[in-house]
C-alpha cells in the first residue's frame, strides 16, 4: 500500500459524541452514511442521549455550488466536442484545434472565477464570502496550471517562442500591475506617485518595454537636465531584440543580436551613465539579468515562477524546453526560503517545468477535492497523444480511470447525472459497465424522467435495463390502477409476461363487475394485441361483445368459437364463453351451424371431463350452480343441433 | 442567425414568452422558465435587454438577465402565462399553482395553489399539462384526470374522473369549450366541456403502432388543424373534422419530440424540439402563386390531387399543411441551434423571438427568427 502523502483531515459529526459511542458507516458512490451505534466506547458507564439521525458526509461540495455547475455543464459541452474530432486528420493540423479547445476550457474557468468573484464581493455573510474566496483562489491556481500545461505540453513551443509564451503566461496572471499603473496614471502628477517607479520596474520585469518607455518619457519631460541619461535608457529599452517566430531570422542570428545588445547594456552600466539616477541604474541591472537586483524586488515579482521567466528573459531568451527545469529548480530554491515546505502549487508547477506530466496529474489529484480538472486535462493530453510516450503500469488507462472517477462523482448528483452518461460513453474499457450499474439507480419520480432514462438505455442497447425500468414503471402504474399506463410501459419493454398479467387484471375486473373498464384502451389496442396471448384474447373478447351489441350475431358466433378452438382463450374462461354463447343458441333463427354446434359440444365435453366427481364436502349451492349451467348448455346445444340439422337439410323450394 | 446560450445552473423543463399585447408591434422582452430534477426547483423570470441598439454586429446585444425567481415544489412539468402578470404551473407533486408577478418590486408570489389536484388514492400523481384560456385553466395528469379550474375561484370547477386509462401528456384548447388531449397510447381525444358526460366526443389514433404522443398544438387560424409530436420523433398533422387518421407524417427527429408550436402570427412556420438535442424550424412554402394544375410540365398525379376539393364544402383558404397542396409547395427544415446539445425540453416562439431550454442547463434566445 502506498504511503499517505498528507495527513488525513478529521471531520466531526454533529450530534454523535465519538468519545462515548462508536460510529457506524457505510460507503456510498460519492459519500458516506454515518450513524450512531449502540456500542459504548471502552470504559464508559453512563452515556448521553443518543442521536437518531443518519448523516450523509460528502467530500465534494463543489458539485452543489450553483456557479460551479456552469463549469461542469460548459466543460461537458467542450469535452463532447473534443471526442468528436476525427482521428484521421494528420496531427500537424490538429495542434491548433487542441490549443483552441484548451483555451475554451480556460475561458470557461475564467468566466466562473469572475462570477464567483462578483458574488464573493457582494455577499454579506462572511462565512459564505470566505468560501467563495476560497473557490476563487482554487480556480485561479487551476487556471494557472492549465495555462502552463497548455504552453509546455500542448503548444509545445520550441526554443525562442517558448519564452514568449511563458511571458504571456506570466503577464496574464499578474494583472495587478495594470491596476497599479492605472492608479498612478490617474493621479495628477503621476511621476510623483509613490508607486511610479514600482510600476516602471514591474513593466520591465514583465518585458513590457513599450509601456515602460512611455512611463519613463513622462519622467524625462520633468527632468530636462537628465535628458541624456533618460535617452540612453530609452534607446536600450527600445533596442532589445524580441524573437519573432514567423520572421526569416534564425535562432542563432537572434542570439547574436541579443548578445550584442546585452554587451551594450553592460557597457552602459560600467561607464556609469546611470550613476545619477539610482532607479535607472536598477533598471539597467535588471536588463542585464543581475540575480541580486532581481531578488531585491521580490515583492514586485511576488512569485518564483515570475522570477524564473524574468531571469530567463534577461539571461537566456533562447532557452530550450529541456533546460527549463534546471533554471526552474534553481530559481525556486533561491526565491523561496528553505524552511517552509513547498506549497502544493509550487511542486505542481515545478513538475510541469520538468515535463513530468504524470507527476503533475498525481499532485493535482491529491491537492484538489474534485476530479474535474485532472479528468479533463488528462483527456486533452491523451488526445494530443502525450500520455502514451510515458511508461507506467497503468499508462494509457490513466485517462479512463480519471474520467470514470469524475463521472461516478457526477452521477451522485440529483441533476448532473445526465452529463456523466456522455463521459461513460467515451471510456472504452469500463464505461458501459459503470453506466449499466448506475443508470438503474436513478430515482424515477415522474414518467418524463423515466422516458429520458429509457432513451439513454435504448440508444445504447442496454436491454436488461430497459426491461427492468419498464417493469418498475408498469408495476407502479398497476398499483395505482392505471392499467393503460401499465400497458404502454409493457409494450415499450416488449414484456409478454407482464402483458399477460395486465390482461388477467382486466378479465378479473370483468368477471367481478360484469363490464369492462377502460374501454378506450381495449377497443384501440391495435397491433399491441399480439404481444401476449392473453392480451389477444382480451381484445378479441371485447370485439365479440361489440359485435353482439351491434347485433352482428353470425360474426359474433364465429369469433366466439374461434376463441375456444384456436386455444386463444384460457380454459378457465371457457365456461364464461359458453354461457355467453347461450343467448346465441336460444335465438329463434339458427346462428350456429351443425359443425359449429358439434365443436361447441366438444368444447363442453373437454371442460366437463376434466372436472372432479361430486365431492360431498363441497357446498351444495356451488355444485348446483355448476350442474345447472352444464345442463342448460347441453339442452341448448342439443336443441340448436336439431334446428341446424333441419335447416341445413332443407332443400330450398 | 445564431442563438445565444446562457448557462443557468438548473435543467430547464419549460420556457414561455410573456405575452405582449397584439396591438403593439413590440417584440417580447420577458420570458419565464421552470426547472426540473433539482432538489429545489424554481420558476424564474428573465429579461433579454433592450432592442434599442440595432447595429450589424450587435444582433446579440442585450444579455439575458434574471429578474426574479421563486421556489417551486416539485418539477415544473408545464408552464403557461394566464395573462401578462400571472402564470400557471403544473407540478410533479400534482399541484397546480398560479403565480403573480409584481411589476413594482419585481417579485413573484403564489396567488393560489390547488394542492394534490392530481393524485392517486395513496400517492401523488404528477400533473403533466396545463393550458389557459383566461380565466379558465384546464389541467391533465398521470392519473388520467382532466380538471377544470377558474383562476379566481378557489375550488375546482369540474373534474372528469378516469378520462383516460393511461397518462395524459398534453392538452390544448381547440375552441372555447373544447379541449384536445394526447395520451401515452397514441390517442387524441376531443372533449366538449359543455357536455356533462365523461366520455370524449371523438377519439383519433394512428392505425399502425400506437406510439405515445407527447405534445399537441393547434393551428392559430384554422382550428381543425392540429399538430402532434410523439415518442419516435414523428410529427403528425391531423384534420380533426375528417377521418381519424393523421394527414401527414414527417420524421426528422431521432428521439421523443417534447414540444411542437405553430408560429402564432405566421402559421406557415412550425417549430419542434426533441430529446435528441435539436430544435427544428419547419417551413412550408409555395413555389408559386398559381395552382399547380395550371402550370405546365407538372405530372398528372399532382394535378389530380390538388383538384380534389377538401370535403366540407367550399374552402377558400386551403391550408398548406394538408397534403392536398403538397404538390404546390415543399417543406424545409432547418436546425436552429448551433450544435448538438443535450435534450431540448421546451421552446416558445413569439414574433421574431425564439427561446428554448435544455437539459444542459442552458437557455438559448434567438431574436432574428426568419419568419
Amino acid at each position: 500500500m502506498e504511503e499517505v502523502d498528507v495527513e488525513p483531515t478529521i471531520t466531526f459529526i454533529p450530534g454523535i459524541n465519538s468519545k462515548e459511542k462508536h460510529i457506524g458507516f457505510v460507503w456510498g458512490p460519492g459519500d458516506i452514511l454515518v450513524y450512531e451505534t449502540s456500542h459504548k466506547a471502552a470504559g464508559k458507564q453512563s452515556v448521553g442521549p443518543s442521536c437518531p439521525d443518519v448523516q450523509v458526509v460528502r467530500k465534494d461540495e463543489d458539485i452543489y455550488s450553483p456557479i460551479l455547475r456552469k463549469l461542469f455543464n460548459e466543460s461537458h459541452h467542450i469535452f463532447v466536442g473534443l471526442q468528436n474530432i476525427r482521428d484521421d486528420l494528420p496531427s500537424k493540423n490538429k495542434k491548433p484545434q487542441f490549443v483552441r479547445i484548451s483555451k475554451n476550457y480556460r475561458s470557461v474557468i475564467r468566466a466562473c472565477m469572475e462570477e464567483l468573484q462578483q458574488i464573493a464581493v457582494s455577499t454579506r455573510d462572511p462565512a459564505l464570502a470566505a468560501q467563495y474566496g476560497n473557490q476563487v483562489s482554487i480556480l485561479l491556481a487551476v487556471e494557472l496550471i492549465w495555462n502552463l500545461c497548455e504552453v509546455l505540453f500542448i503548444d509545445a513551443a520550441p526554443a525562442g517562442s517558448l519564452l514568449l509564451h511563458l511571458l504571456d503566461w506570466v503577464r496574464l496572471h499578474k494583472a495587478e500591475v495594470d491596476e497599479k499603473a492605472q492608479d498612478v496614471l490617474r493621479c495628477e502628477s503621476p511621476t510623483r506617485h509613490q508607486f511610479f517607479w514600482d510600476v516602471v520596474i514591474s513593466f520591465v520585469l514583465q518585458g513590457r518595454m513599450e509601456e515602460a518607455r512611455s512611463m519613463l518619457a513622462k519622467q524625462a519631460v520633468l527632468q530636462p537636465a537628465a535628458q541624456t541619461t533618460f535617452k540612453r535608457m530609452d534607446s536600450l529599452l527600445q533596442k532589445m531584440p524580441i524573437y519573432n517566430p514567423s520572421s526569416t531570422q534564425t535562432l542563432t542570428e537572434f542570439e547574436v543580436k541579443w548578445r550584442q545588445w546585452h554587451e551594450e547594456c553592460d557597457a552602459s552600466l560600467q561607464d556609469n551613465s546611470f550613476a545619477s539616477n539610482p532607479h535607472l541604474e536598477t533598471i539597467c541591472k535588471i536588463l542585464l539579468g543581475d540575480d541580486d537586483t532581481l531578488l531585491e524586488h521580490k515583492e514586485l515579482l511576488s512569485t518564483w515562477y515570475h522570477y524564473v521567466v524574468t531571469r530567463l528573459l534577461y539571461t537566456h531568451p533562447t532557452v530550450k524546453p529541456i533546460d527549463l527545469h534546471y533554471y526552474a529548480q534553481m530559481c525556486m530554491d533561491r526565491f523561496l526560503d528553505s524552511q517552509s515546505p513547498p506549497e502544493p502549487l509550487d511542486s505542481i508547477l515545478l513538475a510541469a517545468f520538468e515535463f513530468d506530466i504524470h507527476q503533475v496529474i498525481k499532485d493535482c489529484s491529491i491537492a484538489l477535492n474534485n476530479w474535474w480538472f485532472v479528468a479533463h486535462l488528462t483527456d486533452l493530453l491523451h488526445h494530443c497523444k502525450l500520455l502514451q510516450s510515458h511508461n507506467l503500469h497503468f499508462g494509457s488507462n490513466l485517462r479512463e480511470f480519471l474520467l470514470l472517477e469524475y463521472a461516478s462523482g457526477l452521477f451522485t448528483h440529483h441533476s448532473l447525472w445526465q452529463l456523466a452518461v456522455d463521459y461513460f460513453d467515451h471510456c472504452q474499457g469500463f464505461g458501459r459497465v459503470y453506466l449499466e450499474l448506475l443508470i438503474e439507480r436513478v430515482p424515477l419520480d415522474t414518467e418524463r424522467k423515466a422516458l429520458k432514462v429509457l432513451r439513454i438505455c435504448e440508444n445504447r442497447q442496454m436491454n436488461e435495463q430497459v426491461r427492468s425500468i419498464c417493469k418498475i414503471m408498469a408495476k407502479r402504474a398497476l398499483r395505482n390502477n392505471r392499467l393503460g399506463s401499465a400497458l404502454s410501459w409493457t409494450i415499450r419493454a416488449k414484456d409478454a409476461a407482464f402483458a399477460t398479467l395486465i390482461s388477467e387484471r382486466f378479465l378479473q375486473d370483468y368477471c367481478s363487475r360484469g363490464t369492462f373498464s377502460d374501454l378506450d384502451l381495449i377497443d384501440n389496442l391495435g397491433p399491441a394485441m399480439l404481444l401476449s396471448d392473453r392480451l389477444t384474447f382480451l381484445g378479441k373478447y371485447r370485439e365479440f361483445h361489440r359485435l353482439y351489441g351491434e347485433k352482428r350475431f353470425t360474426e359474433a358466433a364465429k369469433l366466439l368459437l374461434s376463441l375456444m378452438t384456436a386455444k386463444i382463450a384460457p380454459q378457465s374462461f371457457w365456461m364464461t364463453l359458453l354461457i355467453d354463447a347461450l343467448p346465441l343458441l336460444e335465438q329463434k333463427e339458427v346462428i350456429f351451424s351443425v359443425d359449429q354446434t358439434h365443436e361447441l359440444m366438444f368444447c363442453l365435453e373437454e371442460l366437463t371431463s376434466g372436472k372432479a366427481p361430486p365431492n360431498p364436502d363441497r357446498p351444495m349451492q356451488e355444485e348446483d350452480l355448476e350442474t345447472t349451467k352444464i345442463e342448460l348448455l347441453r339442452l341448448a346445444l342439443a336443441r340448436n343441433l336439431a334446428m341446424a340439422i333441419v335447416k341445413e337439410g332443407t332443400v330450398e323450394a | 442567425m445564431d442563438s445565444i446560450g446562457k448557462y443557468v445552473s438548473q435543467k430547464i423543463s419549460k420556457t414561455r414568452w410573456r405575452p405582449v399585447s397584439s396591438a403593439s408591434l413590440q417584440q417580447p422582452e420577458m420570458f419565464a422558465t421552470g426547472s426540473w430534477d433539482n432538489e429545489d426547483n424554481k420558476v424564474s423570470l428573465w429579461t433579454i435587454g433592450d432592442h434599442g441598439v440595432a447595429s450589424m454586429e450587435d444582433e446579440f446585444e442585450g444579455d439575458t438577465q434574471l429578474l426574479c425567481e421563486i421556489k417551486h415544489e416539485g418539477d415544473v412539468l408545464d408552464l403557461q402565462f394566464l395573462d401578462a402578470d400571472r402564470l400557471v404551473t403544473a407540478s410533479s407533486s400534482g399541484a397546480v399553482t398560479i403565480y403573480r408577478h409584481h411589476q413594482n418590486n419585481q417579485t413573484l408570489s403564489v396567488a393560489h395553489r390547488w394542492d394534490r389536484a392530481h393524485h392517486y388514492p395513496c400517492d401523488n400523481a404528477p400533473c403533466t399539462g396545463v393550458v389557459c384560456n383566461s380565466p379558465e385553466v384546464v389541467s391533465v395528469g398521470e392519473d388520467g384526470r382532466i380538471i377544470l379550474f377558474r383562476a379566481d375561484q378557489t375550488g375546482v370547477l369540474r373534474t372528469i374522473e378516469n378520462a383516460d386509462s393511461s397518462t395524459i401528456h398534453a392538452v390544448t384548447f381547440l375552441r372555447t369549450a373544447e379541449v384536445l388531449t394526447v395520451n401515452s397510447i397514441g390517442q387524441l381525444k376531443l372533449w366538449d366541456l359543455r357536455q356533462q358526460s365523461n366520455e370524449p366526443a371523438q377519439i383519433l389514433a394512428l392505425t399502425g403502432d400506437r406510439v405515445p404522443l407527447h405534445c399537441v398544438d393547434r393551428h392559430p387560424n384554422q382550428q381543425h388543424i392540429v399538430a402532434t409530436g410523439g415518442q419516435d420523433g414523428m410529427l403528425c398533422i391531423w384534420d380533426v373534422r375528417q377521418g381519424n387518421i393523421p394527414f401527414s407524417l414527417m420524421e426528422d427527429h431521432s428521439a421523443e419530440m417534447w414540444e411542437v408550436h405553430f408560429h402564432p402570427s405566421n402559421p406557415d412556420h412550425l417549430f419542434t424540439c426533441s430529446e435528441d438535442g435539436s430544435l427544428l424550424h419547419w417551413e412550408t412554402s409555395s413555389s408559386s402563386d398559381t395552382p399547380s394544375f395550371l402550370q405546365s410540365g407538372r405530372n398528372t398525379s399532382i394535378i389530380s390531387r390538388s383538384a380534389i376539393a377538401p370535403a366540407g364544402g367550399n374552402q377558400s383558404i386551403i391550408s398548406v399543411w394538408l397534403p392536398g397542396d403538397s404538390g404546390k409547395g415543399h417543406l424545409e427544415t432547418t436546425h436552429m441551434l448551433p450544435c448538438q446539445t443535450l435534450s431540448v425540453n421546451s421552446l416558445d416562439v413569439l414574433g421574431q423571438c425564439l427561446v428554448c431550454g435544455t437539459d444542459g442547463e442552458a437557455v438559448y434566445v434567438n431574436r432574428q427568427v426568419p419568419v
